[in-house]
């Protein structure tokens, strides 16, 4: 069991995150080019001091009128990306099996950030059970993808500290991982490939079209 | 998802309930689709695809800010309670559901664009209502006074039902009360190869006629050579635009651009309106296909701008007291006119007090994206979606607000009006008259 998962269905996960990311930004841009407004509007100045502005936290009006949601949001997601890039158990598989090996993060660091994203997934769930707007635009799908994105950091946790049945969490984290990968194209975390256009595409309608900023 | 709950006070508009009596789900399902297939793309797809329902845009609307937070008014939810529906049934809606979209979209809404800005994706928000919109439009679900506008644009190509002869009679009358402070000031017709062709929008000649002869006394003493059509085509106000009838939309900017051709004009200046920049700048153009402008539009702000700035009118009394504004959305949010609105602030009072939050972070005043033309049943519920902006203005302690755009003014006479702010309502214009020097040459002779 352990063998197939962490064997051929960490290729399986790996080939439908890319080409399926690959395909749905492929189609999200042929979509677009049937639209007469969006290419001609596009301006690499603009989409790059949008991307600047919405990037770097604290550095528009707006994530500083909310600055827990900000430090909050901005910690989850780096953590989210790269405690696991930087994962020595990640890393040391990749080397076994790839015979390639890059930089790591001490384990202690990474186990806290595995707690940070932990906590940022408590937060999601806790605005979208208390917050009317967010309770209102709310269904099963919306849990799901927090499940999704948060097993892979409790089932990991539970694995480092082996508080118990190891072989077996492993496992399960492991699936959990590629569930994740799997989903990433397919459901709205689909916002990670899509955040850099749709930002380059309001930066620029507002800075090159309309004269104005988005920050 | 469960269905939001609505709490509104009843308002019957008979367009919507007779559209709603007559609308088979054959044909709802047609258009829907035809709609979606046809005239949206890759901005539509991706918005739904990527909107991750954290709400962070309902901090931007005026409308769920002044409602006290009433969910069913911030921006996400209008978008769920209509064209997410629309695309996960793929049209199969009845009529009543394509009611509350008009509602939604027509009166809800002001696409003011705020609440792009507070969307960490930079989602727009205000295009999908205005998709939704499109959709109501072509199964004639507009509200009654809104259509009625749409109807006086595609009869006469302007907003008033104002006629040829009412048209040039306004001119001609005003172009004597110019004259009343500058007796050599004309207002000239049809002069092709003038430098300017200076438009206006629709209620302008029907309301507010002394705006022309402001204008008129404007271009004498900053010596300007301009000239007004004496044809259709002198409203530049469009809303078509705005009902989701862009075809009508598209004759209307297309008589506008053709009319500053045929008269061989450099520039189109137009007078103070917000929507109306946004049609002949941005949705007429790009409806057309023609992205930009074929003669460059200037609008009011930036024209006074430069006539100020290069000196080419002198300021000889500012104005007393403390005055603020309104920053029209269409040009300063999503026009960028901001800094020279304030700089023409300044020139002209002696004590501009700043709004906060100002500039393009101002709130709307609820009148703009149609929401005033809905009309009359509709009025009560608008000017209760912007108390907020009563709050901003009463804070600053001005006796007069300044209001760059036709809709702005009116929507916020109401809320002077409602809200008792005891404050006047004036278009730039009207400041400038007073403030500015008048050449001895130019003045009238004492007999
Ligand atoms: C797809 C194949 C994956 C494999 C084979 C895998 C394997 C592992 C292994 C062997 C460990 C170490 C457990 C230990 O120390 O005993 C681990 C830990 C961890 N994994 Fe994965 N993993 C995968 C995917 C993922 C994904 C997609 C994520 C998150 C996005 C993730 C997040 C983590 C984290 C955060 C830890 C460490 C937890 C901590 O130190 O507290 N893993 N993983
Ligand atoms: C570079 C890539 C990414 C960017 C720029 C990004 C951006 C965002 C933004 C702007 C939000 C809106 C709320 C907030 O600011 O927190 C958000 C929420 C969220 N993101 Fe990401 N994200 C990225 C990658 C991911 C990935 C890879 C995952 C998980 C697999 C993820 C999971 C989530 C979750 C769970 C939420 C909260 C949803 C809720 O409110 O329930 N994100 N993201
Ligand atoms: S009124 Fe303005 S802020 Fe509110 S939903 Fe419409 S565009 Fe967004
Ligand atoms: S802020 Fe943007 S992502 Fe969040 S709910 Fe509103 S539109 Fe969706
Ligand atoms: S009427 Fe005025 S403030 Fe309101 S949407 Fe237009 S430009 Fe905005």
């Amino acid at each position: 069991m352990y063998e197939f998962v962490s064997g051929p269905l960490v290729w399986v996960a790996f080939i439908i995150f890319i080409g399926g990311s690959l395909y749905r930004i492929y189609n999200m841009l042929s979509k677009s080019k049937k639209e007469n407004v969006v290419f001609p509007h596009m301006s690499l100045k603009h989409s790059l001091a949008s991307l600047v502005h919405w990037v770097i936290p604290f550095n528009n009006q707006y994530m500083r009128k909310r600055p827990i949601f900000t430090i909050i949001s901005f910690a989850f997601h780096i953590c989210l990306i790269i405690a696991p890039i930087f994962l020595l158990a990640h890393v040391i598989l990749w080397d076994e099996s790839w015979n390639m090996s890059w930089w790591t993060i001490p384990e202690a660091v990474t186990d806290w950030m595995t707690i940070i994203v932990i906590i940022g997934c408590i937060f999601y769930l806790h605005r979208r059970l208390t917050d009317p707007v967010v309770k209102n635009v709310t269904d099963g799908s919306d849990y799901l993808l927090l499940a999704i994105t948060a097993l892979p950091f409790i089932t990991g946790f539970i694995a480092y500290h082996q508080l118990f049945a190891y072989k077996t969490i492993l496992i399960i984290h492991i699936l959990a991982g590629e569930i994740m990968l799997i989903a990433i194209p397919f459901t709205r975390l689909s916002h990670m490939l899509f955040f850099v256009f749709t930002r380059a595409y309001f930066g620029s309608e507002q800075g090159h079209v309309k004269n104005s900023k988005d920050w | 998802m469960k269905p939001t709950i609505v709490k509104r006070e009843p308002v019957v508009d008979e367009a919507l309930d007779q559209c709603e009596a007559r609308l088979t789900e054959e044909q709802i399902e047609k258009v829907v689709n035809e709609v979606i297939d046809k005239e949206t793309g890759g901005r539509l797809w991706t918005y739904v695809n990527t909107c991750i329902h954290c709400g962070l845009c309902a901090e931007a609307c005026h409308w769920f800010l002044s409602n006290d937070r009433d969910v069913s008014y911030a921006p996400v939810t209008k978008v769920k309670d209509t064209i997410w529906v629309l695309l996960e049934k793929k049209g199969k809606v009845d009529g009543a559901f394509i009611k509350r979209c008009s509602e939604i979209a027509h009166t809800e809404c002001n696409l003011c664009r705020r609440c792009g800005m507070y969307c960490p994706f930079g989602i727009d928000i205000a295009y999908m209502l205005l998709v939704v919109r499109r959709i109501c439009a072509k199964l004639g679900m507009v509200p009654l006074y809104l259509q009625d506008t749409v109807h006086s644009h595609a009869a006469t190509m302007n907003q008033m039902w104002v006629k040829p002869d009412e048209w040039i009679d306004t001119l001609q009358w005003q172009e004597e009360e110019g004259q009343g402070f500058v007796p050599s000031a004309r207002l000239p017709l049809e002069k092709e190869g003038a430098d300017i062709m200076y438009s206006v929008i629709g209620p302008e000649p029907k309301f507010l006629a002394q705006l022309l002869g402001n204008i008129t006394v404007i271009m004498k003493v900053a010596g300007l050579d301009w000239t007004m059509p004496a044809t259709a085509g002198w409203d530049n106000s469009n809303m078509a635009m705005y009902s989701g009838d862009f075809e009508i939309m598209a004759r209307v900017e297309r008589l506008h651009h053709e009319t500053a051709q045929r008269l061989k004009v450099k520039r189109i200046v137009m007078g103070e309106c917000g929507h109306a920049f946004r049609g002949a700048e941005y949705d007429g153009p790009t409806w057309m296909g023609w992205m930009k402008p074929p003669i460059p539009i200037v609008h009011a702000i930036s024209f006074y701008y430069d006539l100020i700035k290069s000196g080419k009118i002198k300021i000889a009394k500012k104005a007393k007291g403390p005055i603020t504004v309104q920053d029209p959305c269409n040009v300063v949010r999503n026009g960028g006119l901001g800094d020279k609105l304030r700089y023409i602030m300044n020139a002209v009072c002696e004590d501009f007090v700043d709004v906060t939050p100002n500039n393009r972070y101002n709130y709307c005043c609820n009148a703009g994206g149609g929401v005033i033309n809905v009309g009359p049943p509709w009025k009560k519920k608008r000017v209760q979606g912007n108390r907020i902006k009563a709050e901003q203005f009463k804070r600053t302690g001005a006796h007069t607000i300044v209001t760059p755009c036709h809709n702005c003014h009116s929507g916020i006479e109401d809320i002077v009006d409602f809200y008792k702010l005891g404050m006047h309502v004036k278009f730039f214009s009207d400041i400038l008259i007073e403030a500015m020097e008048i050449p001895e040459h130019l003045k009238p002779k004492e007999e």
